[in-house]
């Protein structure tokens, strides 16, 4: 595990969330507006873009069917009756103005 | 006949009267009042600062009421003097009123410090309408103003200044904000949330002195410190209007002094309200006074029977979108004292319950009050809360809807401010037919003063009322509980530009998918386009100006007004599909080409080298104008529709609607751009254009109704324009038109649109004009994109496995 510097904070704007590719994992930044959370960027349902979802609080919902996760543990709060497994989560911080993430440099693999 | 003379037209003094007409009294009433303005809801005072009610709807009884009732009011006049012994009050006017029964209900006046400099210039107090109105002249955007008290009054006051537009200050001599209805944590959870929404709170501040040539430029703190100020509100409290009675000889400590039936020293003078001392305490809030006004109505008229025997302190407000609650003692330190306490920081949440000898004590609410009437229940009837541990500070779950309203006995007061049990409801709702909240109200005055008991009224009619007609209102969202209809009457009366405004003020302070694109739309349409435009309200569609597809990629249509393009047009249309590897190239049902599998970062360059508008086919917002070829080529054309087409595209295009807007003209009555399923539609005829509205041919099929019939392309198109802008402003969001026209009725929309008085369509022109002139191409966003907005972040570092 290490913390890797991923871009500016401001790149990110305040209730939304922005898509970085590390690897081969896509993952979703989102700036809360009282902090910062990433999370795997691919709903459960269908794949959809979760960075391109409307930010509520600390939740984001999904742009193509409006399924709701939650960004600090990556659980689906609304979707389907049979649960999905929850979205892969992951440390981030902001030093300095900078964000930045721990990554497991085997996941970035996988 | 007898005469009653009243000195005093505020709530306490009308309100017993209004009691005093319940008995059969033989007495000749006069009311003299010292402000020129008949009876009025002080309470509802800081709604006429903050914009929500003007002064006309505040008014309690107007001047019709006084004649019915044989009334004679005398507005205007202050009474200057008592002869007790004469049985006569002298007026500032001269008069000399003979009574032979004298009520005083002479109210009191704003408490002013003697801090140097509180003489100058706009410095004010907040006590009457004038006061409001004097406040709401000077008040305005940027304004430096500052509120001297953090009490109930002085928070109120600087709520409605900032809706005014003021950089508001509250500087509070305590260290936390109203000290006498909430303890320091609810205090302090107050003041957070009141700095969040902008208001800057200065607790523990003393003020020195006001500065300033004449008018006021600042203040000066006892620390030395200074702020500046343009206007200065004073707010640090209230003292009995008692000098008149003291005058005339009776009892006077810090009020008039009456006895629990509300008679004073003199044996023909009673006193009500603000004014008085019962037992020591001095009354301020509303529903101990018309407690009183009833004791005093009987003794008055010859039933002394009732008593007064004080009340327990209990206040229920909104401030800034707080609700905050207090009822009972909040010292916790006095010996035997339990509490029981819950806070929820993030949620902006603190309940804190003083409990004693098993019986409930106190109880303080902040930002969730909607359980006040169990704890006032509790608190008057001394209940043992042994069987209630469990659920002391949520009720337990309801097994049924009533139950909470079933629980209530029918002595308890359910609306506090007008004194009305829930007895006196059911009586009247058996008594009157009662069916309606609006009946209801005329009826019992029931939730008529601060209306905080609305919703508990509103519930108790519906489990009693054989008839009861549910309002048909739906809430926006459960983060912004309230109707559509009120959302946008907030926005407009609170002057809200920004969803984040809106959310912080009036809802949970986050949103969701539901409400934020709502709470967008509202925004700009009721600002006219001069909102505070938040991307993070909008749905993706409508940050990038594409349509997500189920692979996250985009389709990109470009506007083609009329659906006529020229070969230059199709050229490039044909090089960009190839240029940006395009995976399909359709042509759309409304006339329109759309290239379909397109990346978000090739968004830009693709808008760019197409060098054609937004077709807007991603957005609720005008889609199109379909129209059919017309007089210019069809031999059966009679009117031209590509023309009026391609005109009503261009006045109306780049605008957000509360759902898609799609359009069609044709040019005779064979309808072969289908206008008559559109949600406008213009059809040609001989001479004359139809104008069609509220038209669909998507999951159901309506044809759509006629708005009205006219002769010229320019009225065809202004009649247009006008439905289509009612429709934005009337319409919920994602409320089709043909939803829209089947609620109101067609005959509804016609009286308010093409057959209204020509200064309310100019009206509405006026403001679909205002907003057409803050829109804009969206795809121009290419040349000044938000951060990040189009392209991927790039990490500042890659690590490898």
């Amino acid at each position: 595990m290490s913390w890797i510097r991923i871009t500016a904070a401001e790149n990110i704007p305040p209730r939304e969330g922005r898509a970085v590719q590390l690897g081969g994992l896509e993952l979703a930044l989102f700036n809360t507006g009282d902090g910062f959370l990433a999370v795997e960027n691919r709903c459960p349902h269908g794949g959809g873009p979760l960075a391109d979802g409307i930010v509520g609080g600390t939740t984001v919902t999904c742009p193509l069917h409006n399924w709701r996760i939650c960004l600090e543990n990556g659980t689906v709060q609304r979707g389907c009756a049979g649960g999905a497994p929850p979205v892969r989560t992951f440390p981030i911080e902001v030093v300095d103005g900078i964000v930045m993430l721990a990554i497991d440099e085997a996941r970035i693999a996988a | 006949m007898k005469r009653l003379v009243v000195v005093g037209n505020g709530m306490a003094g009308v309100a017993c009267v209004e009691q005093i007409l319940k008995y059969r009294h033989g007495f000749e009433i006069t009311i003299i009042g010292d402000e020129t303005h008949v009876n009025y809801n002080r309470i509802l005072l800081s709604s006429v600062l903050a914009g929500e009610k003007s002064a006309d709807e505040i008014v309690l009884n107007d001047i019709d009421w006084y004649r019915a009732n044989g009334i004679v009011p005398r507005l205007g006049v202050r009474v200057t003097g008592i002869d007790t012994a004469a049985h006569v009050v002298q007026g500032s006017d001269g008069s000399a009123i003979p009574f032979d029964k004298l009520i005083l209900a002479t109210g009191s006046s704003a408490f002013v410090p003697p801090i140097p400099g509180v003489d100058k210039e706009n410095v004010h107090v907040f006590r009457t309408l004038d006061d409001t109105r004097a406040l709401l002249e000077k008040s305005g955007p940027g304004r430096k103003t500052a509120v001297i008290g953090g009490g109930l009054l002085g928070l109120e006051a600087a709520r409605g200044l900032q809706v005014q537009g003021c950089d508001v200050t509250v500087v509070h001599m305590a260290d936390t904000l109203m000290e006498r209805q909430l303890d320091a944590a609810g205090g302090a959870l107050l003041g957070r949330k009141m700095q969040n929404l902008g208001v800057r709170v200065l607790t523990g501040t003393q003020t020195a002195a006001v500065l300033g040539n004449g008018h006021v430029e600042g203040l000066r703190f006892a620390s030395g410190e200074e702020i500046r100020a343009d206007l200065v509100v004073i707010a640090a409290g209230i003292r009995p209007n008692a000098e008149l009675g003291r005058a005339a000889g009776l009892e006077v400590r810090r009020g008039i002094v009456v006895n629990d039936y509300m008679e004073t020293s003199h044996p023909d003078v009673f006193a009500v309200g603000e004014c008085t001392e019962h037992r020591g305490q001095i009354f301020g809030l509303v529903a101990p006074l018309i407690e009183q006004g009833k004791v005093l109505a009987a003794a008055v008229t010859g039933n002394r029977g009732p008593v007064f025997t004080g009340a327990a302190p209990a206040a229920k407000l909104k401030i800034m979108g707080v609700d905050v609650f207090s009822a009972g003692a909040i010292d916790d330190s006095e010996p035997g004292v339990e509490v029981v306490r819950y806070e929820d920081a993030a949620m902006g949440v603190y309940k804190k319950l003083l409990v004693k000898n098993n019986r409930l004590h106190g109880v303080i609410l902040v930002g969730d009050a909607s359980d006040d009437h169990r704890y006032k229940a509790w608190l008057s009837e001394g209940t043992d809360l042994t069987p209630h541990r469990r659920h002391l500070l949520f009720p337990p779950p309801a097994q049924d809807a009533g139950l909470d309203v079933a629980g209530i006995p029918d002595g308890e007061t359910v609306c506090g401010c007008m004194g009305v049990t829930k007895g006196d409801i059911i009586h009247a709702v058996h008594e009157h037919g009662i069916s309606t909240m609006a009946h209801l109200k005329d009826r019992t005055r029931a939730s008529t003063g601060c209306g905080s008991c609305s919703g508990l009224c509103a519930r108790l009619l519906k489990a009693v009322a054989p008839e009861f007609e549910e309002d048909k209102q739906k809430v926006l969202c459960g983060c912004i509980p309230f109707p559509q209809e009120k959302v946008r009457e907030i926005v407009r009366s609170q002057k809200l530009r920004s969803v984040q405004d809106v959310l912080d003020i009036y809802g949970n302070g986050k949103g969701c998918e539901v409400c934020k694109p709502a709470l967008a739309y509202i925004v700009d349409v009721v600002a006219c386009g001069g909102h505070e435009e938040d991307r993070s309200a909008r749905f993706i569609n409508d940050r990038v100006h594409a349509n997500i597809q189920k692979d996250g990629t985009f389709s990109v249509v470009p506007r083609m007004r009329g659906g006529v393009t020229t070969p230059a047009e199709l050229r490039r249309i044909a090089d960009v599909a190839e240029k940006y590897s395009v995976r399909m190239v359709k042509v759309t049902g409304s006339q329109r080409i759309d290239l379909l599998g397109v990346k978000k970062s090739d968004l830009p360059a693709i808008w760019n080298d197409l060098g054609m508008p937004s077709g807007q086919a991603y957005t609720k917002g005008v889609r199109m104008v379909k129209t059919c070829v017309g007089s210019q080529f069809c031999r059966f054309g009679t009117q031209d529709s590509i023309t009026a087409g391609i005109e009503l595209e261009r006045r109306l295009e780049n605008l957000y609607t509360p759902h898609k807007f799609k359009m069609g003209v044709v040019g005779c009555p064979r309808n072969c751009a289908e206008a008559t399923v559109k949600d406008v539609g213009l059809v040609g005829n001989e001479g004359s254009w139809q104008i069609v509205v509220g038209g669909a041919a998507g999951k159901g099929v309506r044809k759509a109704d006629l708005l009205v019939t006219v002769e010229t392309t320019e009225e065809a198109l202004e009649a247009a324009e006008v439905f289509f802008q009612y429709y934005r402003e009337n319409a919920n969001y994602l409320e089709r038109t043909y939803d829209f026209v089947e609620r109101l009725g067609i005959e509804k929309v016609r009286k308010e649109t093409v057959y209204a008085p020509p200064e309310t369509r100019r009206a509405l022109l006026d403001r679909l004009r205002k907003s057409k002139d803050k829109s804009y191409d969206a795809w121009l966003e290419r040349l000044d994109p938000r951060p990040t907005q189009f392209v991927e972040i790039q990490p500042m570092e890659t690590i490898t496995a």
